[in-house]
């Protein structure tokens, strides 16, 4: 087999295909995964975060909350340095009808989700942020997972088991004999270079573009963009999941992640066109902050870091091109079936939470293609990192008595934390302060995980994510991609992009605090680095 | 479009810009470092603790707790705050035999007292020194204050009814140096007081003001003390209608602002009645009071400000005041901890720190050369006069010194 010939070649570095990816390679095949920029672009790291119990679908849509709750507990065994198992609240305000609590948590347990009505009182002492005229509360188990880290760490064991990876690499045609695709033409962005790469079957796993991706093969998709905006707020107001109970609204979800904390969503129906270019309104941020101060008061004067929105892949069943029967669930299209195009399979719809569900649809039907015929694993392998249950057990066993840093590290990056230089001045020098993030870390990532930019190195590290946004550690850490990359120029373009990138999230929330800080940023960058 | 009108966080620690001036001018920083610095261990640290305790850092327990840091700060971050926070909320291991007793001032004075001169005498001996150092990892090297035999309570005891006899009324807290290891501080402040027409009452029954307890990871006692405290200053504020003073800058921020920011005890009905006697006295003077200076004072002074003092931003009383002296050729010593911190500079594994953050101030000392050293603060007087030689007074002994 020549370099460029694979099994499969898997299109989108989401969440979908980086765990198509994983479990394609974890059943044997060669396989290769193609994206156009880096990986959890999309709506795989523009969500709350949330590790659904599956507790908000349960009333309207049992078969999601089912799925939900069987992958929830999959992921706690094989992505636990992924995921934080915070619990949440599903709580009635005065303003909600008490009564629903009780269909709710009837079609939770028919779900087989375990929800167990708790007093107002323990609530509010369970979680104080809480708003305290709350007149129910539903306890569920409700979690956080970290998208970036979750999507990396499926890449990371494909690779580990063989698999290629093309970041910045945009897929421009399809190779196509009669109705059977052969493979995909490509230009890398980074190097200029045209590539072809050949493989008996090629998956579409681009979300939203994937509809755009299928035309290319000749098939037709309607995708109906939703956009959805999200606000982060600086520190952790809760530490459990917040809802409200009732039926799914805006802005009704409250997630602790890691240092930070997000309410969402909004859900807006936008052109195909602006899939790419999404922006947070002055009306989103309002109703994001009016209705988050109903789950936490407090939220009202916490200081916000950023606003940020993402677009669902919904798609439209295919018997009802009109879109009028939107479906959240898997869709897995077999196109050799549906439009007569051999080699060509597209997995889209879901959610974050099911993307290993997805990739297991998916593989098992490039396996039958393939004639392969290997049973999926990755329900009960750990991904690399989580091998061991909690960060304490890692550094415990990395470190006699770890720093912050450390400890920050192996709630990181799990068992991989081990692989951290360290012991030495430079090694363990900060560059991301608000985070703890160090120099061996920083220089872990770059070494494993497909790091061309600063805002690539903040999906995995964390870097620039913290309360300065990148004040401090992003030229620090463009020192390290420089000497990285052999390259200082183009170090301090990938610089301003990062900096102007954290504006973006910055500016439709530009008061106060977060305004005090961005203007510090510019005097330390434009007056003191004179950049 | 709806902006939130303000934010607010605990102990304000969001509202840092990550300038780093904290940093800056920790004086811990630049002489150990495993201690994480204002910015990591205050607002970076409490984001990973918000997330999980696990985060915490045994290493909090470098920090002095000057609150130069604080002083510092362009954002009002209250740093020092967020440090001890932190500190009483997430370290839970019991306070060594040591520390216990170097945080128990008023204990150890009651004790003390009865066998004041023996015990003066044992703990300046060598061999005492070193099996304390051995046994208690107290540092042989540091001299202990002298307890005295009999206590400024009882002084001023005997002397009510001429104290009330004055037009004017003030109460005193003294706080465990004056009443157990020199009362004669405490007899200064009432020669001066005095001079002026005002009377000095006691408080009904003080207790220590516990900062050594809150640093030393005894909060639940420091609380106890704080509680009654504060009902002791509500009843000389509110029901005597007398302000308080104190000749301690230290026991002055703690009744002040430890007890509501780090304690929870809310003082704000009296808090504002708390004053350190400096500034009594130099507002009285300036409003025209006058006291009648000694003809032939000559003094050369160099003041060293408190970094409590500073906290309290309060320095300025001490300084005017000791200006106000004829005859005192005045020097302010540069801005600069002198490194004892309490009970800190006590133990042996802070001992070299201590010393190394002193440096600069005992420096300046001996380039000076005074023939007094003013101060506002009994453990920077101890460590001034351990590590340079000279004399430290506090300004008020200064002033009772000056006046006929």
């Amino acid at each position: 087999m020549k370099p460029n010939e694979f099994d499969v070649i898997i299109i989108g570095g989401g969440i979908t295909g980086a765990g198509m990816q994983r479990d394609c390679a974890m059943r044997g095949l060669r396989t290769l995964l193609i994206e156009r920029s880096d990986i959890a672009t999309g709506a795989t790291g523009r969500n709350h975060g949330l590790l659904h119990s599956g507790a908000r679908y349960a009333v309207n849509d049992a078969e999601s909350a089912e799925e939900c709750i069987r992958e929830n507990r999959i992921l706690r065994r094989i992505a636990a340095h992924c995921i934080d198992e915070t619990d949440g609240l599903f709580i009635t305000l005065p303003e909600d009808d008490l009564a629903y609590q009780q269909t709710f948590v009837d079609a939770c347990r028919r779900a087989d989700i375990n929800a167990e009505i708790i007093d107002p009182d323990l609530a509010r002492r369970l979680e104080p942020s809480v708003n305290p005229e709350l007149i129910g509360a539903v306890r569920v188990p409700d979690g956080s997972v970290d998208p970036f880290r979750l999507c990396a760490a499926n890449m990371l064991d494909a690779k580990l088991r063989g698999g290629q990876v093309r970041l910045q690499t945009e897929v421009t045609g399809f190779i196509k004999e009669g109705d059977t695709v052969k493979g995909v033409h490509t230009h890398n962005h980074l190097t200029g270079e045209d590539v072809d790469y050949l493989a008996p079957v090629t998956v579409n796993a681009c979300g939203i573009w994937g509809q755009h991706i299928a035309e290319m093969a000749g098939a037709k998709i309607n995708m109906f963009p939703a956009k959805g905006a999200l606000l982060i707020f600086a520190h952790r107001v809760n530490n459990l999941v917040i809802n409200r109970c009732r039926k799914p609204s805006n802005a009704d979800i409250l997630v602790p992640g890691d240092t930070v904390c997000i309410i969402g969503t909004t859900s807006t129906r936008i052109p195909f066109e602006e899939c790419d270019n999404v922006a947070v309104t002055p009306d989103e941020v309002d109703l994001l902050i009016t209705e988050g101060a109903k789950l936490a008061p407090s939220l009202s004067e916490t200081r916000i870091l950023r606003a940020y929105a993402g677009v669902r892949p919904l798609v439209s069943a295919d018997d009802d091109p009109s879109g009028r029967n939107i479906s959240r669930g898997i869709v897995c299209l077999d196109h050799e079936e549906r439009d007569g195009i051999k080699g060509f399979v597209t997995i889209t719809g879901g959610k974050l939470m099911t993307y290993r569900l997805m990739a297991e649809i998916a593989t098992d039907l490039v396996c039958k293609k393939l004639k392969v015929d290997k049973a999926c694993q990755t329900a009960d392998v750990p991904l690399p990192g989580s091998e061991e249950k909690s960060y304490e057990a890692v550094a415990k066993k990395i470190w006699e008595t770890p720093t912050t840093a450390q400890k920050a590290a192996a709630a990181r990056m799990g068992t991989r934390a081990a692989r951290i230089r360290t012991g030495n001045k430079r090694d363990d020098a900060l560059i991301c302060e608000c985070e703890e993030v160090s120099v061996g870390e920083i220089n872990a990532a770059i070494d494993r995980l497909e790091v061309s930019t600063l805002t690539d190195l903040r999906r995995r590290t964390r870097v620039g994510m913290g309360t300065c946004q990148g004040e401090f550690c992003a030229c620090r850490a463009a020192g390290l991609l420089a000497k990285a990359h052999g390259c200082v120029e183009r170090e301090r373009k990938d610089l301003d992009d990062f900096l102007q990138e954290r504006w973006k999230g910055n500016f439709p929330i530009g008061w106060g605090d977060t305004l005090r800080e961005a203007e510090y940023t510019q005097w330390v960058y434009k007056h003191v680095l004179g950049l | 479009m709806k902006l939130q009108e303000h934010t607010k966080s605990r102990h304000n620690f969001e509202e840092c810009m990550k300038c780093t001036v904290c940093t800056a001018f920790c004086p811990v920083l630049q002489a150990n470092p495993l201690y994480p610095g204002p910015k990591q261990a205050g607002p970076d640290g409490e984001r990973l603790r918000l997330k999980d305790p696990y985060f915490f850092n045994q290493a909090l327990k470098y920090c002095l707790n000057c609150k130069r840091c604080e002083v510092a700060c362009p954002s009002g971050v209250a740093v020092a705050d967020l440090i001890q926070a932190a500190r009483i909320k997430y370290d839970h291991t019991p306070p060594k035999l040591r520390d216990q007793l170097l945080a128990s001032t008023d204990m150890m004075g009651s004790l003390a007292r009865p066998f004041a001169p023996l015990v003066s005498f044992a703990t300046g001996l060598g061999i005492t020194k070193s099996m304390m150092d051995a046994m208690l990892k107290i540092d042989h090297r540091r001299n202990f204050p002298k307890y005295s035999g009999r206590s400024f309570e009882s002084w001023l005891k005997r002397r009510k009814k001429e104290q009330a006899a004055f037009p004017e009324q003030v109460a005193y807290y003294h706080g465990c140096y004056v009443n157990y290891n020199y009362p004669q501080l405490g007899k200064d402040l009432v020669k001066v007081l005095n001079a002026l027409g005002i009377g000095v009452q006691m408080l009904e029954k003080e207790k220590c003001c516990g900062i050594a307890l809150i640093t030393n990871g005894m909060s639940a006692k420091a609380t106890r003390n704080a509680s009654h405290n504060v009902a002791q200053l509500r009843q000389a504020v509110l029901e005597r209608g007398l302000k308080v003073v104190t000749t301690s800058s230290t026991c002055t921020l703690t009744l002040r602002d430890e007890y509501p920011n780090l304690l929870g005890v809310d003082n704000a009905d009296v808090r504002e009645s708390v004053l350190l006697a400096t500034r009594l006295i130099c507002e009285k003077l300036e409003k025209g009071a006058t006291l009648q200076f000694k003809a032939d004072y000559h003094k050369k002074i160099a003041y060293h400000t408190p970094c409590h003092l500073e906290r309290l931003g309060w320095g300025v009383f001490s300084e005017r005041l000791l200006q106000m002296i004829p005859g005192v050729e005045f020097t302010l010593l540069d801005s600069a901890c002198c490194g004892i911190s309490g009970t800190y500079g006590f133990k042996k594994e802070n001992y070299d720190t201590s010393q190394a953050i002193g440096e600069a101030l005992f420096s300046q000392i001996r380039s000076v050369n005074p023939d007094v050293v003013a101060c506002d603060c009994e453990t920077c007087k101890w460590q001034i006069e351990m590590s340079t030689g000279y004399t430290v007074m506090n300004p008020i002994s200064i002033l009772a010194e000056a006046i006929v």
